[in-house]
């Protein structure tokens, strides 16, 4: 609906944009010439855009809040993934579909964006691992990073020193990245929320600084390189082939994880850490050991960002400490964040979307980080629960159909 | 025989604050108790010091479980008193919000059942045997409280007097001897305070748990006590059965000068 109030507030918008944009926007000194350009067609372009946006914005809030009413009236629609997991044919159709994408992936489609669907792949492991922490026993870890870079460099080293093959490396580097989380879980096992999030954001940063500056260990700054790829019993691969073959075995992995991770999250186990997140002291209250608890989940959270380093060092064959800054555990937060926490395909989606987005967007080359940059933004805004929502378990039981519908 | 709660001369300081003053108290075997007294008189700090929250600045928290010895619990970790036996609930509701409620009646039977990490990942039979079983008691648990229709729902989206009453559920789950009550029947209109009467005295004839309950419906005090503490200023100053406590000066005088609306 056009009402005169709403054009108006549109209108001062797009002034108050027109105002703040002037000077980088419209003025433009040339110093050669010593002349000023004024150009005012930028000017018009931006108070016309933003006059349009403003509308959007103004709607999709209207639609946000709507929805919010709604739900307090208790008329609120099933989360989309419950409503297809209560059709059995259309999620089984759905989930044929993906395999059977997943599979010819690699034939239809050049080296390079195999490349970049494997790097997809293991931040979606990261995300699930990470899930694990902060969406289900809702642990703010921003270092993250550490247990990702243990893996890597426990698989670089050990192939350097000792020509250790892949396939046992990934084990060891899903029990170091453990060991790692247990280490760091237990001075932080009283702090939570934003205590948290400080220490083992400085816990991340501690092991990058190791890495980079202890050069007898790690080789400092210029990393390792020339590590193997994943062997298949010995064969020797072409480049393109060992690329496919890495793709698979990401494949392989990150299967494995949503299997364990989902059966996890349905355990007694996961149960504990979703009520260490609801409440402490009720927690507590009900006869959970905190401090076991934390600890399994910073543990195996740990577990498959050490496994996902190993591939990542495996795959890339090259490492060093650039590649374990903050930014990294900052991008797997995203994942589990936009996806929707505690929620297997959500953050399945959020990695897919936060990775190859970037990439596809190269196309628009210079604005490629401010329309990442805003996606975030209004999905937050209008979505902070997330791309997916997480759902809880519903229990069956015999003879209840009568009663869960009246 | 011994009482299976035996609290001696209990001391709590908060800094300059003595939230508790060498109280004593006691439950036996079968019995409802119930602890009275203005709002600020250290009631809940009471149940916080029983149940390991906090740890008492001095005196003694002895316990007696059916068929075991004697125990002193002062400072255990508050997982370990519910190990032994004691569940409760808590004033301000602390339910498990974005959890179903089966899921919180669950929740309760995590310290009676074993199910270890690589038998959740791996799902092993004795797992998928003991999760079954979880599901059955905790269901079964609901059933009794009269919570079964809402079995799936978010805990959070519970009318009021539910989530009171999941509460009771969830500690139930935890197999106590003792289950501590605190203002159970706050915000309850007056039938669901009557059923909440009930419940009570099911609970403890029929699953033989004694019971420890902090309220402030007098009607409901008096209806469900066998004895009465009252207490104010952290200090006891009454006990007896709820005749004597109903006549007693220091009661009266106690509730009507502080809280006259009690
Ligand atoms: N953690 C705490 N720190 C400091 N003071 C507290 C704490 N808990 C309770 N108190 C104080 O102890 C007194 C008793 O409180 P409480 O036990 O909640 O009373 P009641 O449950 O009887 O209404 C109050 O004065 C309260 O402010
Ligand atoms: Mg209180």
């Amino acid at each position: 609906m056009l009402t005169f109030a709403e054009i108006k507030r549109s209108v001062l918008v797009s002034l108050w944009f027109m105002f703040l944009t002037f000077p980088i926007m419209v003025v433009r000194v040339n110093p050669i010439e010593e002349v000023v350009e004024w150009r005012w067609r930028n000017l018009i372009v931006i108070g016309a855009g933003s006059f349009a946006l403003s509308f959007v914005w103004r709607y999709m809030m209207a639609r946000k809040e709507a929805g919010l009413k709604r739900k307090e009236a208790g008329g609120e629609k099933a989360p989309l993934v419950r409503r297809i997991m209560d059709r059995p044919r259309l999620s089984r159709s759905i989930v044929g579909l993906v395999v059977a994408f997943v599979c010819v992936f690699p034939f239809l489609f050049s080296t390079y964006q195999v490349t970049i669907m494997s790097t997809a792949l293991i931040y979606v492991m990261l995300g699930l691992g990470l899930n694990i922490v902060i969406g289900l026993a809702g642990l703010l870890d921003l270092g993250y990073v550490a247990f990702y870079a243990v893996g890597a460099y426990s698989y670089a080293l050990l192939n350097f020193h000792f020509g250790v093959g892949f396939w046992i490396a990934l084990p060891l580097g899903g029990l170091l990245g453990a060991l790692f989380g247990v280490l760091l879980g237990f001075p932080v096992l009283r702090l939570r929320g934003d205590y948290l999030a400080i220490v083992t954001l400085g816990f991340g940063e501690i092991i990058r600084l190791i890495l980079e500056n202890w050069n007898e260990f790690s080789f400092g700054p210029s990393g390792i390189a020339g590590i193997s790829r994943p062997g298949f019993f010995g064969i020797d691969m072409s480049l393109n082939t060992a690329t496919i073959y890495v793709y698979f075995v990401l494949i392989g992995l990150v299967i494995l994880t949503v299997f364990f991770v989902n059966r996890l999250q349905n355990s007694r186990i996961g149960r504990a850490w979703v009520a260490l997140r609801e409440d402490e002291i009720a927690c507590q209250a009900m006869g959970i050991d905190k401090t076991k608890t934390k600890l399994t989940a910073f543990a195996l959270g740990a577990t498959w960002a050490g496994m996902a380093g190993v591939v990542f060092a495996a795959k890339t064959t090259f490492i060093n400490p650039a590649s374990f800054t903050f930014l990294e555990s900052a991008i797997i937060l995203s994942i589990v964040v936009l996806g929707g926490m505690g929620s297997i395909p959500g953050v399945i989606l959020g990695a897919l979307v936060l990775i190859l987005l970037p990439e596809y967007l190269r196309a628009f080359s210079d604005y490629r980080m401010i329309l990442f940059g805003a996606t975030l933004v209004l999905m937050m805004v209008f979505r902070p629960q997330g791309l997916i929502t997480g759902v809880r378990r519903v229990y069956r039981f015999q003879g209840d159909n009568g009663r869960n519908e009246s | 025989m011994e009482p299976i709660l035996d609290v001696k001369s209990i001391t709590m300081d908060f800094g300059g604050l003595r939230a508790l003053d060498r109280l004593d108290l006691d439950v036996q075997k079968g019995e409802i108790v119930a602890l009275i007294g203005p709002n600020g008189a250290g009631k809940t700090t009471f149940f916080n010091c029983i149940t390991g929250l906090y740890s008492p600045t001095r005196g003694d928290i002895l316990i007696t479980p059916p068929g075991k010895k004697t125990e002193r619990i002062n400072g255990l970790k508050p997982n370990h008193v519910t190990e032994r036996g004691l569940a409760r609930t808590f004033q301000n509701i602390r339910l498990f919000q974005n959890m179903t409620v089966l899921e919180n009646v669950m929740i309760g039977r995590h310290c009676r059942t074993r199910t270890g990490v690589a038998g959740a990942m791996l799902r092993l039979k004795s797992a998928r045997e003991e999760e079954q079983t979880i599901v059955d008691h905790s269901r079964a648990i609901l059933e009794r409280i009269g919570l079964s229709q809402f079995v799936n729902d978010l805990s959070k989206n519970l009318p009021y007097g539910a989530q009171r009453r999941l509460e009771i559920a969830r500690a139930m789950a935890t197999d106590p001897f003792l289950l501590l009550l605190d203002e159970p029947a706050a915000g309850m209109n007056a039938q669901e305070t009557r059923e909440l009467d009930n419940l009570i005295k099911k609970i403890c004839d029929e699953d033989g748990i004694s019971i420890l309950l902090i309220e402030h419906d007098m009607k409901l005090v008096m209806s469900l006590s066998d004895r009465i503490f009252v207490m104010d200023y952290g200090r006891k100053i009454a006990q007896g059965t709820p005749e004597e406590i109903k006549n007693d000066p220091e009661v009266i005088k106690a509730y009507l000068g502080e809280d006259p609306d009690a």
